[in-house]
């Protein structure tokens, strides 16, 4: 039967650990209650936090479960390839949000993503964006809470439907109780408690191994051969021997420029936890403090896929249980005895609540202040938003408990998020790069950039679905529907733009490139070497570039 | 500074909840403190049950009694994690920020 051989043999102590970090992620959820007394308490956690904080927030909302068991599956079956999801495809884009962007989203003091798009263009660009982004973020937390079920299904015996409400409840319970605050604070506990798992389980698996010498030995010996030890090396354009099978030209533009700054530097549920630092400094070195955590995370996630491909015999093959996203599962399984078998369960766990939770916190704030404020109900006291915030939780978990049964009916799950990204993410990106350097790019552009965006990724994928063109791969699919969606938009935006009305410059203090407000408000101590975002940011891309090398 | 009747609300209300702003961050939970305990509690048990490990248990997890090392390990991070916080308090950082002693 799919799912026995990989129960995991939990006892009272390894539930003992999950209750326990329950309990400490509800008691947060009340302990943060106390401190919330306006709506951008609730919302932004007051923009109050210190930037070390905001980092490891702001790299834990991306590390859900969904990332450390997809990219360890990618470890598996394609070798160090994967790093280019972390190298190449994160780390310039977080460095570029840090450097860049930050000023603009920081200093104009936008609540939202979407809200910078009411400044900068129209209402209608903002109304298009606030909805599309909200429907994005409970299908995103819809996908987390299947997988998580599915997870508990597969380990624990749980029924999926129990699992889902159980960890709707628990997230329900303390974001609606503690806002954002909440959310930060758990996703620093969640990443510490993840990353010591993760630690274990490759340590262990590297001393089983007989350390590097004896991976990559073993390696060699796999089905995936030498090219699994090598990050670039056949990727030369029309020669592709990569197990990735894709270019390097498709690497740097499709994945490392489009997809990722799409990505990193225009959704809102990582933007939000650089929007509550405590001021402009802690803001823009958020991303670079959660980049550098980000470039080591390959060694704790590739690792062991590539540790569970020499250790677990026919991973990859026919039978279910094996397939590539269970490498962990699997290694946790063979190696980890109870106790630390609950510590990893429990950051799993964690690391999936993590992904509905930052989701639900941006999807309120983008309900309350992007669609409610403006467009239902304005003029209504502090009091009143932040009350709706709390039923916008209440709602969102709602909706995203609905959004996990469409999620059961794709088979794919990380096709399905890459679909979503596509659409949504990859027009944006040309949207903001084009509207923060280009002064004359005027607010129709803004609207007009989007919707063609939008339906460039539908007709690249609409095509491939129906067979009118075809593709390597899925992920080949999702880097040209990326591409197409970035030119269609900036194309869009370039022409109307050309034949509409922009808004008088004066209007645009703050917003766009060469206007930022970067009025001083720093903090004592911000001008120590250590927290300068420019020296972050070198340390950032120079580790990268040292790491890229040694895995070439 | 976004001249924006939305924006001017929520600071608004904001900088009106500040007179107690001080207090209220002084005594903010501090992450790092509830870090340490947590991990503390986890070290400890693992560290029991890493003292009453069996051959069998070892010999899956590598030769290495994980439980008893693991254990360990977090027991250090915690106790680091509480270091920090008590040398580097957050009540106090607040209370010396210049924008406080601007609202006053």
């Amino acid at each position: 039967m799919a799912g026995d051989t990989l129960r995991l043999d939990v006892n009272a102590i390894d539930y003992g650990f999950l209750i326990a970090y329950f309990i400490v992620v509800l008691g947060i959820g009340f302990a943060a209650k106390r401190f919330i007394k306006t709506s951008l308490d609730y919302f932004l956690s007051g923009r109050s936090l210190p930037a070390w904080i905001t980092g490891l927030a702001f790299i834990s909302a991306n590390l859900g479960a969904l990332e450390v068991l997809g990219q360890s599956a990618n470890g598996a079956q394609y070798g160090m390839a994967t790093t280019h999801f972390f190298w190449i495809g994160a780390i310039p884009a977080m460095v570029f949000l840090g450097i860049v962007m930050m000023p603009f989203y920081y200093g104009s003091k936008v609540r939202s993503v979407p809200e910078y798009l009411r400044l900068r263009f129209n209402r209608p660009t903002h109304f298009l964006n606030a909805m599309t982004f909200a429907l994005a973020t409970v299908l995103i937390s819809g996908v987390n809470l299947y997988a998580l079920a599915l997870v508990l299904k597969l380990l624990l015996g749980w029924p999926i439907l129990l699992g889902v409400v159980v960890a709707a409840a628990i997230v329900l319970i303390y974001i609606t109780l503690g806002g954002l605050s909440s959310a930060i604070y758990n996703e620093v506990l969640q990443f510490f408690v993840i990353v010591s798992a993760l630690l274990i389980i490759t340590v262990i698996g590297m001393i089983d191994v007989g350390g590097w010498s004896g991976l990559q030995e073993s390696i060699r010996e796999s089905e995936l051969g030498e090219p699994g030890l090598h990050a670039w090396e056949g990727t030369g354009t029309g020669n592709v021997s990569n197990p990735i099978g894709a270019s390097w030209i498709q690497i740097v533009f499709g994945l490392g420029f489009v997809l990722s700054f799409g990505y990193w530097t225009t959704n809102f549920a990582e933007v939000q936890r650089a929007l509550s630092a405590q001021n402009l400094s802690a803001g823009r070195r958020t991303p670079l403090i959660g980049a550098l955590p980000k470039i080591f995370i390959p060694f704790i996630t590739i690792l062991p896929g590539l540790i569970a491909l020499a250790t677990i015999r026919g991973l990859g093959g026919d039978n279910p249980d094996l397939q590539y996203n269970n490498a962990i599962p699997l290694l946790m399984n063979q190696y980890l005895p109870n106790g630390m078998l609950g510590l990893a369960l429990t950051g799993l766990i964690a690391a999936f609540m993590a992904g509905v939770a930052a989701n639900v916190s941006a999807f309120n704030t983008v309900i309350t202040y992007d669609l409610w404020e403006p467009y239902v109900r304005p003029g209504q006291s502090d009091a009143y938003y932040l009350r709706f915030g709390r039923l916008a939780t209440i709602g969102g978990i709602l909706v995203s408990i609905s959004t996990a049964l469409i999620a059961s009916g794709f088979n794919n799950i990380s096709n399905y998020v890459q679909l979503l990204f596509s659409f949504f993410n990859a027009p944006l990106f040309a949207t903001f790069i084009i509207g923060m350097f280009w002064k004359r790019m005027t607010p129709w552009a803004g609207f007009w950039g989007l919707i063609a965006g939008t339906l460039g990724a539908a007709a690249t994928y609409f095509g491939y679905k129906w067979e009118i063109f075809s593709f390597g791969s899925d992920l080949a699919q999702s880097l040209t529907g990326a591409i197409v969606a970035f030119v269609a938009d900036a194309v869009v935006t370039v022409g109307v733009s050309l034949v509409t009305k922009p808004k008088p410059v004066h209007e645009l203090q703050g917003l766009v490139y060469g206007m930022a407000n970067t009025e001083a408000d720093a903090e004592p101590g911000d001008e120590a070497w250590y927290r300068s975002p420019t020296v972050l940011a070198v340390t950032a891309l120079g580790l990268t570039s040292v790491l890229s090398l040694a895995f070439f | 500074m976004a001249e924006d009747p939305h924006i001017k609300q929520a600071e608004q209300a904001a900088a009106a909840a500040e007179p107690d702003a001080e207090a209220r961050f002084a005594d903010l939970f501090d992450i790092r403190r509830i870090i340490a305990g947590l991990f503390l509690v986890y070290g400890v048990v693992l560290v029991i049950l890493g003292f009453s490990a069996s051959d069998a248990e070892i010999e899956r997890a590598a030769g290495v009694n994980i439980n008893l090392w693991g254990g360990l390990g977090l027991i250090v991070f915690a106790l680091i994690m509480l270091g920090w916080a008590l040398l580097r308090p957050v009540g106090r950082q607040i209370a010396a920020s210049p924008r406080n002693d601007d609202e006053e």
